[in-house]
């Protein structure tokens, strides 16, 4: 019965505000989750006063580490402070460069209010990202609305986007155009009998299936080609 | 009743007069010192960067070099499936050392700041004479101390550390509380109007933990002078555990020794407080029993003084 209703409760009280970013290094989920002794040595390390320790009914289940990029990013700093003081392994120690941290992904969310999808040359987001021109790139396209003007569009890489925060705390509209997101939320997984052709190709070497037969053209004996 | 509430809220008063209030409060006194000034160096280190102690009860590091961590919340952890890094195994091992010399639930009457709380539901309960209580099994607590450490087998989740009033209050009061003043509150409310000493001493899973690392510890409380009691019975509305009192009180007849072995002792010393006869002492398991013996002891000839362990 006790165990029944602390379950029930756990499952709901493990769930995370999608906008509850993790500290880099995070393992995955639940992993996290079970890794983390709540013990803030890694908020209490953040130079810049990111991370924050959930208290009960914070966005995240209480006692772990979150932050709010809106608020305050992550600064991405070099030697990884956060991670170098986890005693459990929650962070993993094996993240030695903080390019490499995943603590999600941006997404530019709100395509109709964003200026630059206006037209306009705002930019913020894209200067702003400290993996700039490999994380935000900006991708000119035409620019129907005047006929003659291109859009600068500012795109997410998502695989080298480290969901650091800052684009979504500079973007300068009232409510952020783009935002933060976990990767399980921002990512979709490709089905696993997927193969990519010229992936598949590049892998062998050459083409799976043998190259294309090159048939005789075979015509009736007597039949006049004209 | 208005008997009852004198008499209630007079524990320990004989002792005051008799021995002087400092004598009467000092192991509650230090208590709350070590208790709070735990809690004032994390905050210390949370809000001034004084990094004496950092971190919270459930892992730190004393003076940026020594990791200590709750060995509780590690089982938890291993339970579901997730090996800790080195550094909080490391600190899980000197913890547990540590309390299985000076025993284990010295952890609650020295270290946890929930016990505050249910001290104060306590003591509260005394002063207006709330006697009505309702039974629950001392033994609720193994049961659930099992179930935090079954149910992340099983759901491969961290259950109870997603609730634990202990963990949220400790970290609360470094970090920031939030709305963990709610679930504190409960318990208080929980100790006072329903049952008499509800979570410290039937629920908390933790208290329980701590009990059975204890076991084997050697710091202990001893009722040596048992022969003194006159069933004053102040010890007893003191004592979080006071079932564990009888035995060793009024065991002498039985040869049951004065020691106290019971793991759910606390170490708190309340005891040794508020007895005006100074029935109580705290030293280690080892003590001599010779003096409690209703024959003449041999061991009294070499003592120097009557309370003296040094040579006995
Ligand atoms: S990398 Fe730096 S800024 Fe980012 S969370 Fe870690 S310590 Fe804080
Ligand atoms: S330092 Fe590690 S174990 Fe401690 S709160 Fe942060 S992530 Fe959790
Ligand atoms: S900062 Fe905001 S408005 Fe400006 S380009 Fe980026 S997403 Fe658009
Ligand atoms: S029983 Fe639990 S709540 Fe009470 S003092 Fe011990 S650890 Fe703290
Ligand atoms: S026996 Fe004494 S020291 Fe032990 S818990 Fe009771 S009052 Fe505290």
């Amino acid at each position: 019965m006790v165990g029944l209703g602390l379950t029930a409760w756990a499952s709901s009280a493990k769930r995370s505000d999608p906008q509850a970013i993790r500290p880099p290094g995070a393992l995955p989920g639940d992993d996290f989750l079970n890794a983390c002794l709540r013990c803030g040595l890694c908020v209490e390390d953040c130079p810049y006063d990111t991370l924050k320790l959930a208290t009960l009914f914070d966005p995240a289940p209480s006692g772990t580490p979150w932050f709010e990029a809106r608020k305050v990013p992550c600064e991405m700093c070099e030697d990884i402070p956060c991670v170098a003081a986890c005693p459990s392994g929650a962070l993993d120690p094996a993240l030695k460069n903080i390019d490499d941290a995943r603590m999600g992904t941006a997404v530019l969310i709100d395509e109709k209010n964003c200026l630059n999808f206006q037209g306009l040359r705002c930019d913020v987001c894209y200067r702003v990202c400290p993996l700039i021109d490999e994380a935000i790139t900006l991708e000119r396209q035409r620019n129907s609305r005047t006929g003659k003007h291109a859009l600068f569009i500012p795109t997410v890489q998502s695989d080298a986007c480290t969901g650091c925060g800052k684009c979504e705390e500079a973007c300068v509209l009232d409510e952020t155009a783009i935002k933060v997101l976990p990767l399980e939320l921002a990512s979709g997984t490709l089905g696993q009998h997927y193969r990519l052709g010229w992936e598949e190709k590049a892998r062998n070497g050459g083409s799976l299936v043998p190259e294309q037969l090159k048939l005789e053209i075979r015509r009736p004996e007597n039949s006049n080609a004209n | 009743m208005p008997t009852e509430r004198q008499a209630n809220s007079h524990v320990g008063a004989e002792a005051a007069a008799k021995l002087g209030w400092w004598h009467a409060h000092r192991f509650l006194v230090l208590r709350r010192i070590s208790q709070l000034s735990i809690l004032a160096l994390f905050a210390a280190s949370f809000l001034y960067g004084l990094d004496i102690l950092k971190g919270n009860l459930s892992s730190s590091t004393v003076l940026n070099t020594v990791p200590l961590s709750d060995p509780f919340v590690l089982a938890q952890l291993i339970a579901s499936g997730h090996w800790p890094a080195e550094t909080a195994l490391l600190g899980g091992a000197i913890v547990l050392l540590f309390y299985m010399l000076v025993g284990g639930r010295s952890y609650c009457s020295w270290v946890c700041p929930v016990n505050i709380v249910t001290d104060a539901a306590s003591w509260l309960r005394r002063r207006l004479g709330i006697s009505k209580t309702t039974r629950i099994s001392n033994s609720l607590r193994y049961w659930l101390l099992g179930l935090s450490l079954l149910l992340p087998v099983v759901g491969g989740l961290l259950i109870w550390e997603l609730v634990n009033p202990v963990s949220l209050l400790q970290r609360g009061l470094i970090f920031g509380l939030g709305s963990g003043w709610v679930l504190i509150a409960m318990i208080f409310l929980l100790d006072l109007l329903i049952s008499q000493r509800a979570w410290c001493s039937h629920l908390c899973p933790m208290g329980a933990f701590y009990g059975l690392i204890g076991k084997l510890s050697v710091i202990r409380v001893n009722a040596r002078h048992r022969e003194r009691c006159d069933d004053c019975m102040d010890c007893y509305k003191v004592c979080p555990e006071p079932q564990i009192l009888k035995p060793v009180l009024k065991g002498a007849a039985n040869g049951v020794s004065p020691i106290i072995f019971a793991s759910d002792c606390t170490n708190c010393s309340r005891c040794i407080d508020v007895c005006a006869e100074s029935v109580f002492e705290i030293n280690t398991r080892f003590t001599t029993e010779v003096e409690n013996k209703n024959e003449k002891p041999i061991a009294t000839i070499f003592n120097c003084h009557p309370v003296c362990p040094c040579c006995c």
